[in-house]
């Protein structure tokens, strides 16, 4: 009887069975884990009832990466080997790193400059990608820990001005891990969604994320349960660590000390900034007790008044992307029903108040400013693991920065504007520049700047095989994707010979899938998994996502989209899938699954056809009995 | 709803100008509900690829129905007007009137109070596009094809006025 009420194209999972799902917040200080248990979406405490896990690793020379709290006290002692911090590193490249001082954090590999930097550890050269991979899988354990059993999924958080290869880098950690991505959610549009569903709320909200690390500002409308981002602005290298960073130089500075203090001078510096920061937050002095040696002991205060001094400058810098953000959505101040704080360094007073006088009202700040964004990644982990089949919230969020390409003379031609509602596809047509010309390059570019040394440069590629022709006859029809993940696939043709040369590519700034493939094999030799097993399991499951979808359809509405002869032939190749997938021919597997989605394509267009056309006819009627 | 789809079908709305925005963000909403690639995240992989390009379409429909400028752009392509001829005279006095609006707008750096001669230039700007729209509206509606794409035009002449104003807000801010 409950396999009938499955109506929805797509929804294949069996409702009595609960899958697990997780919504994890990979924060640059604090990571935390979520799950909807018994209907409530909570975040997971570890062992000691540790909620937020110190987004820190410490890499010793033989044993396994320690995690967290645990990793904390070898920051000081170790700090070459105790990364913290990371998220700040993704995607990025070296020149991005800010340093507290006149040395860099860390000991970074020399790259020439390309692609993000790996950092030397006693255990090996480490890139961002595989330091939080690591951040990940402890989360991972402790969900499944918990939970009681294997993810099926995970909802994974990032700043929502996070730009391609930033986001892909986060997307490729989480890979290494063995986690599948249902998701990869906007940071403030998590929190809105955990805010939103717990007040009920309507309207157009604004949501001031400023964490650790990255700074969001999203304006959102909700309506019956869609989320819609208007716009979206903020600065991913802005946060709680900068804050930190003004403290502890305002500290070396009044204590004089060297620019270039020993790594654990200026770690221990940071904390001591940390801490004052957080005493400040409910006293007006903090006190500093300096002792980094021998030589270097100092003794004062910082007030609240001196601290706001400091961070001042800062905070400005969070409210100009506020100004750009109402602009790009169209609305002023007075539009907004409500400011929502996310984010640890929301708890600074002086934050609050400043975003008061901006938004000219006191912001909300009844949700535990670090738990909620894990918790809006729980909700919407548990709608997309299939557990509400009926749930009807909807996530519209956009992209953050204006895709373009290189055009000539260095300048940036845009391709798809910032603040476009994903998914999205933009193509534009371009042409040869010389006579005989066979070959084009194209280098895909992020930003809002005109010219391509101001933008981040994501990706090159080179269309070759282009018949040779007078310049100018070509037609070369670049297309840029940009899916619900805000992840970028871009695609160029030739066309007018017929000829097509094609090449798809999906910009990994600096990693290669061959990188991927290799690093996720070291993570599973590490883990004593066989790759073949794997890529079998995974494949069985996909066959089981085929059959199980297609029964439900077919039992849904086969009657009516499916001619007789289209029946039986579809019936022939799920058994023959079914035959085939017990076996342990991977190949076999994938044919398989091949020829069913191929002879399954137009029935698969007509349900989605048949399904909009329904939910339009549905409102048809609302509309009428609203009017009437 | 194949590719070649026109926008105005994706939302079984009739092909004109006029169009109430409340009903087409209401179907758009609806649409999206139902094929969003958050539907269809423990789907299969084709239906997977489906769902995102049904997707993309709705909001690319979505998007240039909405304003008024695309909306009339899409008109006329629907009418196969080549609207990307930009060999097309424009009349004169238009262009006249636009550079002192240009040479209006670099001025406002200079005075007293700029972001408050900014913004009584913005409203301005947003009248003249008010009164294209109506215009457009009627022009639509009698079929005259060819003054709605010199009004189209016009328009476009003064979104792009309009960004660089707003330009001009983001550096005085």
């Amino acid at each position: 009887m409950a396999l009938l009420q499955i109506s929805e194209p797509g929804q294949s999972a069996a409702p009595h069975q609960h899958n697990l799902a997780a919504g994890i917040d990979l924060g640059t200080t604090n990571s935390l884990v979520a799950s909807v248990r018994s209907g409530i979406a909570e975040t997971l405490p570890d062992i000691e009832g540790h909620h937020l896990l110190p987004s820190i690793v410490y890499y010793s020379k033989n044993d396994i990466p320690v995690i967290g709290h645990a990793a904390k006290p070898f920051a000081n002692i170790n700090p070459l080997n105790t990364i913290a911090s990371v998220k700040r590193f993704m995607g990025r490249g070296l020149k991005d790193v800010k340093t507290t001082g006149t040395r860099l954090p860390y000991d970074f590999v020399e790259n020439e400059g390309q692609g993000m930097p790996m950092i030397r550890t006693v255990a090996g050269n480490k890139s961002p990608v595989q330091i939080s991979a690591d951040i990940l899988t402890a989360l991972k354990k402790r969900a499944e820990d918990t939970l009681g059993g294997e993810l099926t999924g995970a909802v994974i958080t990032v700043p929502a001005y996070f730009d391609d290869a930033q986001r892909q880098a986060t997307k490729d950690a989480a890979t290494l891990t063995g986690l599948k991505v249902l998701r990869l959610l906007n940071e403030p549009t998590a929190a809105a969604v955990a805010y939103g569903l717990d007040k009920g709320a309507e309207g157009i909200h604004a949501i001031y994320d400023l964490g650790g690390g990255t700074f969001d500002i999203s304006i959102l409308r909700l309506h019956h349960g869609v989320f819609e981002v208007m716009a979206t602005a903020g600065d991913s290298a802005l946060g709680g660590d900068d804050i930190d960073r003004v403290i502890a130089q305002w500290i070396m500075q009044q204590a004089n000390i060297a620019d270039d203090a020993e790594h654990h001078h200026i770690r221990e510096l940071l904390d001591i900034a940390r801490t004052a920061k957080e005493t400040l937050t409910l006293q007006n002095i903090a006190p500093l007790d300096i002792q980094l040696d021998d030589a270097i002991k100092w003794q004062s205060e910082l007030t609240r008044e001196q601290l706001n001094e400091l961070v001042d400058p800062l905070i400005q810098k969070t409210i100009t992307p506020c100004r750009r953000a109402f602009r790009d959505a169209g609305l002023t101040v007075n539009d907004i029903s409500e400011v929502v704080m996310v984010g640890g360094t929301t708890r600074m007073p002086r934050v609050r108040e400043k975003v008061g006088e901006f938004f000219k009202r006191s912001p909300h700040v009844d949700i535990d400013p670090d738990k909620v964004v894990a918790i809006g990644a729980a909700i919407q982990a548990d709608i997309l693991a299939g557990n509400k089949p009926d749930d009807d919230m909807l996530l519209l969020d956009v992209i953050p920065l204006s895709l373009g390409i290189e055009t000539m003379g260095g300048l940036v031609e845009k391709i798809v504007p910032r603040n476009t509602t994903i998914p999205v596809a933009r193509a534009q047509e371009f042409t040869t520049f010389k006579d005989g010309q066979t070959a084009m390059s194209i280098h895909i570019v992020q930003g809002e700047r005109e010219l391509v040394l101001d933008c981040r440069s994501l990706a090159r590629f080179e269309l070759q095989g282009i018949p040779p022709m007078v310049a100018g006859a070509a037609r070369i029809h670049v297309t840029y994707q940009v899916d619900a993940d805000g992840l970028l696939s871009v695609v160029a043709k030739e066309e007018t010979t017929g000829v097509h040369s094609e090449i798809i590519v999906k910009p990994s700034y600096g990693l290669q899938d061959n990188d991927i493939e290799r690093m996720l094999k070291d993570s599973l030799e590490h883990a004593q998994e066989d790759v073949v097993a794997r890529t079998l399991r995974e494949q069985q499951v996909e066959a089981d996502r085929v059959i199980n979808a297609l029964r439900a359809a077919v039992k849904a509405d086969g009657h009516a989209l499916l001619k007789h002869h289209e029946f039986l032939e579809i019936n022939n190749a799920l058994n023959e899938l079914l035959r085939i997938k017990q076996d342990t021919d991977i190949k076999a597997i994938k044919k398989s699954i091949e020829h069913l989605d191929e002879i399954t394509q137009s029935y698969a267009q007509r349900r989605m056809d048949s399904a909009i056309h329904h939910a339009m006819k549905g409102h048809r009627v609302d509309d009428f009995t609203e009017n009437t | 709803m194949s590719l070649s789809t026109n926008h105005f079908e994706v939302f079984d709305l009739p092909i004109s100008f006029d169009i109430d925005t409340e009903i087409l963000a209401q179907r758009y909403r609806d649409s999206q509900r139902t094929v969003h690639p958050d539907k269809y995240a423990n789907a299969p992989e084709r239906d997977r690829r489906l769902a995102m390009q049904k997707a993309t379409q709705i909001n690319e429909a979505f998007q240039t129905l909405k304003k008024p400028l695309t909306r009339g752009l899409y008109l006329l392509q629907l009418q196969g007007i080549d609207t990307n001829d930009s060999n097309v005279a424009m009349d004169g006095e238009f262009l006249m009137e636009q550079m002192e609006l240009r040479e209006e707008l670099a001025s406002i750096k200079q005075q007293a109070n700029p972001l408050d001669a900014l913004s009584v230039f913005l409203n301005r700007i947003e009248q003249h596009q008010q009164h294209l729209t109506n215009t457009l509206s009627q022009q639509f509606a009698q079929k005259a094809y060819q003054s709605a794409h010199d009004n189209v035009r016009k328009f476009q002449f003064f979104i792009r006025l309009h960004e660089e104003a707003l330009r001009l807000e983001e550096e005085l801010i």
